[in-house]
């Protein structure tokens, strides 16, 4: 028996917002009866936000919970948030899932993304019809999996398979997975150009780096000019600890410092969702 | 409500009588039965008798059983016994729809030097005695063939089977781990060379099974130790798990009119209840040819765990051979190599009953079910005739898997 958390057992015993939506403007469907897992999601968005939600799924206890969580937290979010909405703000939301669970929310962020896709017109996207098909059992693509690898930070094939079934059939694509997985793990993860908007989406480890960059490049310097000085403590999604050092620690306006420049320049430069924290002693 | 098991093929509660029998030997007669004092003496007589009893209820002799830790060490040690006395044959027969006892080790030793046949079965699981008797080579070493299938039920024809593989002269295995204490087994009328079963699928406990080795048949120890089990497996026997299965088997030589007769009549009552209440559910397995205590039903549109959950919410434990469930991602291997399409293979619910159970539990189960049924489909996008299903048709999906 699976090891699910509370909340996941609470929103599938009681899921929010299941149903359909007369009057939805986007529609976004992912998996399919054959697989054992599918997600219709709808949404009706107004001007650019999100004013309800609804979603109807095939799947295991798991995947309902995150089609409710997904739904509970997209809901009043602008079509910009809502695109930021990763699979492990879901899971994170219903406080974990088991780690082979972890394909039931990216079902969830892929429904979101297709209804979005929907609402502006563009073609929907099948599942297994973006880029090349690397897991045949499972319909996913390459694009999917790197995908799955850089925002989920991914270490092993096993955790390929948790996120996207790939690998979890006959095995065949086991030794392309790993191709996969290697070619990212190898590659270094710091974007060259990070103000562009390419891939938004960092995995844990990008983004400690771009972090740590900007510390150096932007923050520190600035901080150092006033004889104060920074340094990186920790960080935790996109939480970043920091401990303030020299001028700063006396400075009693250090709190603004933090959120006022600190924050202000990593969200800038590194990720929207960017909180800064001031390290316990 | 109190829980309603409805689990005994995954495993059955121990009957208080074979734990009554069992408690003395953890605590006043806690002797070793090789001893040569009269105190352990005592226990060698009592584990002396509890291998007759094991050999009474399959028309063996004592000598011909060897008692193990589990199912899964009988049909390893059987396996491994018939190829170890043959090595120069490669061969080894198996089914597509045995437990992963036989399966696994089968596969594992294809990855070694071994060369593998697994038979196929039909939509009903049932094999075709001609594929087996055309899959019998010069070389093939052993046969195995489950007495009855533990997922759907289904029995096989292994009276039949053992006898094609006699008259060719190759040694044949029957795991018949869901079979025994359900099913009248006469070993003096089944040409059969190793036979398993195990405890804990007839209210004996977890952890003890025994393996029949018919008098001439190959054999090899699997665990080389002590002399115990006449040099057969080596280690101090588990002295309470083996009076346990002794009494155990005794129960089971007793109770098998009622299995047959009770238990059957409440698994119908199940079946044919839940099937008038709820439609788009289907019964996986053989309808006739099939142990009296299990039913496996499919309800399309709705997901295996998702049900056992909420089944679970009422009390109700039953399994499924979902993918979410069996840990891997995909429908169980009984199903999908009956070809049960995945549509339904995912919403596979196996209910198996005990001479435990009641008919209350039955009426419970078969006036709540259809409602937990009820839920999960509004909540599935897919329904009868819906346009998503229609969509299942085309070949949208690049998932070879899925067999859509
Ligand atoms: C058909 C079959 N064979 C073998 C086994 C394994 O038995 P054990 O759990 O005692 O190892 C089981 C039990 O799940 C079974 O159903
Ligand atoms: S091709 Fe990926 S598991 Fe079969």
């Amino acid at each position: 028996m699976w090891e699910y958390t509370d909340k996941v057992r609470e929103h599938f015993l009681n899921p929010r917002n299941v149903g359909s939506l007369d009057d939805a403007n986007a529609i976004g469907e992912v998996g399919s009866l054959a697989c054992g897992d599918a997600l219709k999601l709808y949404l009706k968005i107004d001007g650019d936000r999100i004013v309800d939600a609804k979603f109807q799924t095939f799947g295991c206890a798991s995947a309902i919970a995150s089609s409710s969580a997904l739904t509970e937290l997209i809901k009043g979010m602008t079509v910009e948030e809502a695109l930021k909405v990763t699979n492990r703000d879901i899971a994170e939301f219903l406080g974990g899932l088991p780690k082979e669970k972890m394909h039931c929310s990216v079902m969830g962020q892929e429904a979101l993304e297709a209804a979005i896709r929907n609402w502006r017109g563009e073609p929907a996207v099948e599942h297994s019809h973006e880029g090349q098909l690397v897991c045949k059992c499972f319909g996913v693509t390459d694009e999917q999996i790197v995908r799955a690898i850089r925002e989920n930070g991914l270490k092993t094939v096993e955790e390929i398979t948790h996120y996207t079934k790939a690998g979890g059939g006959c095995g065949e694509c086991v030794g392309e997975l790993q191709k996969l997985l290697d070619a990212e793990l190898g590659k270094a993860p710091v974007c060259e150009t990070p103000l562009a908007a390419a891939p938004k989406k960092l995995s844990n480890v990008q983004r400690m780096q771009l972090v740590l960059k900007v510390l150096e490049g932007e923050i520190r310097p600035r901080l150092q000019q006033d004889g104060g000085d920074i340094e990186l403590v920790d960080m935790d999604g996109t939480t970043v600890y920091v401990a303030l050092r020299g001028m700063c620690t006396s400075c009693p306006s250090s709190r603004l410092t933090l959120e006022g420049f600190v924050e202000k320049t990593l969200r800038d430069h590194v990720d929207e969702n960017i909180v800064v924290k001031e390290a316990a002693a | 409500m109190n829980t309603v098991y409805f689990d005994n093929n995954a495993t059955t509660r121990v009957d208080p009588a074979v734990l009554a029998a069992m408690l003395p030997y953890f605590s006043e007669l806690y002797g070793n039965p090789s001893s040569m004092h009269t105190f352990g003496g005592q226990v060698g007589r009592a584990v002396r008798e509890a291998r007759e009893q094991v050999a009474r209820l399959i028309g063996a002799t004592p000598e011909e059983i060897v008692f193990t830790s589990c199912g899964t060490e009988g049909d390893n040690t059987a396996i491994r016994a018939a190829l170890a006395a043959q090595p120069e044959k490669k061969h080894i027969i198996t089914t597509r729809v045995e437990h992963p006892a036989v399966l696994s080790l089968s596969q594992h030793l294809e990855k070694n030097g071994y060369e593998l046949t697994l038979l196929g079965v039909d939509d009903k699981g049932r094999m075709n005695l001609e594929e087996l008797r055309e899959a019998i080579r010069k070389d093939t070493a052993i046969v195995s063939i489950m007495f009855a299938n533990n997922e759907t039920g289904t029995i096989f024809p292994v009276a039949e089977a053992a006898a094609i593989c006699k008259e060719r002269g190759v040694p044949f295995h029957t795991d018949a781990v869901q079979a025994v204490g359900k099913l009248a087994i006469d070993v003096r009328e089944l040409p059969v060379d190793y036979l398993v079963l195990s405890g804990h699928k007839l209210h004996a406990p977890k952890g003890i099974g025994a393996l029949y080795v018919r008098r001439g048949a190959a054999y090899r120890p699997f665990l080389r130790g002590g002399h115990q089990e006449r040099g057969r497996r080596g280690g101090t026997e588990n002295v309470p798990a083996i009076i346990g299965l002794g009494m155990a088997c005794n129960l089971a030589a007793a109770n098998m009119a009622e299995e047959n007769t009770r238990v059957r009549a409440l698994r119908d009552r199940l079946e044919q209840g839940l099937l008038a209440a709820i439609p788009d559910a289907i019964v996986n397995g053989d309808p006739t040819n099939r142990l009296p205590n299990t039913t496996n039903i499919s309800f399309k549109y709705v997901e295996g765990e998702a049900i056992l959950l909420l089944l679970d919410q009422l009390g109700v434990c039953a399994s499924s051979g979902s993918a979410c469930t069996s840990g891997s991602l995909e429908p169980s291997h009984v199903l999908r190599a009956m070809g049960v399409p995945f549509t339904y293979a995912h919403g596979s619910i196996r209910f198996s009953l005990s001479r435990f159970n009641t008919q209350e539990e039955v009426d419970h189960v078969v006036r709540e079910l259809p409602r937990v049924i009820a839920r999960l489909r509004e909540m599935s996008p897919f329904r009868a005739g819906s346009e998503a299903e229609a969509a299942l048709g085309k070949p949208a999906c690049a998932c070879q898997g899925c067999g859509s």
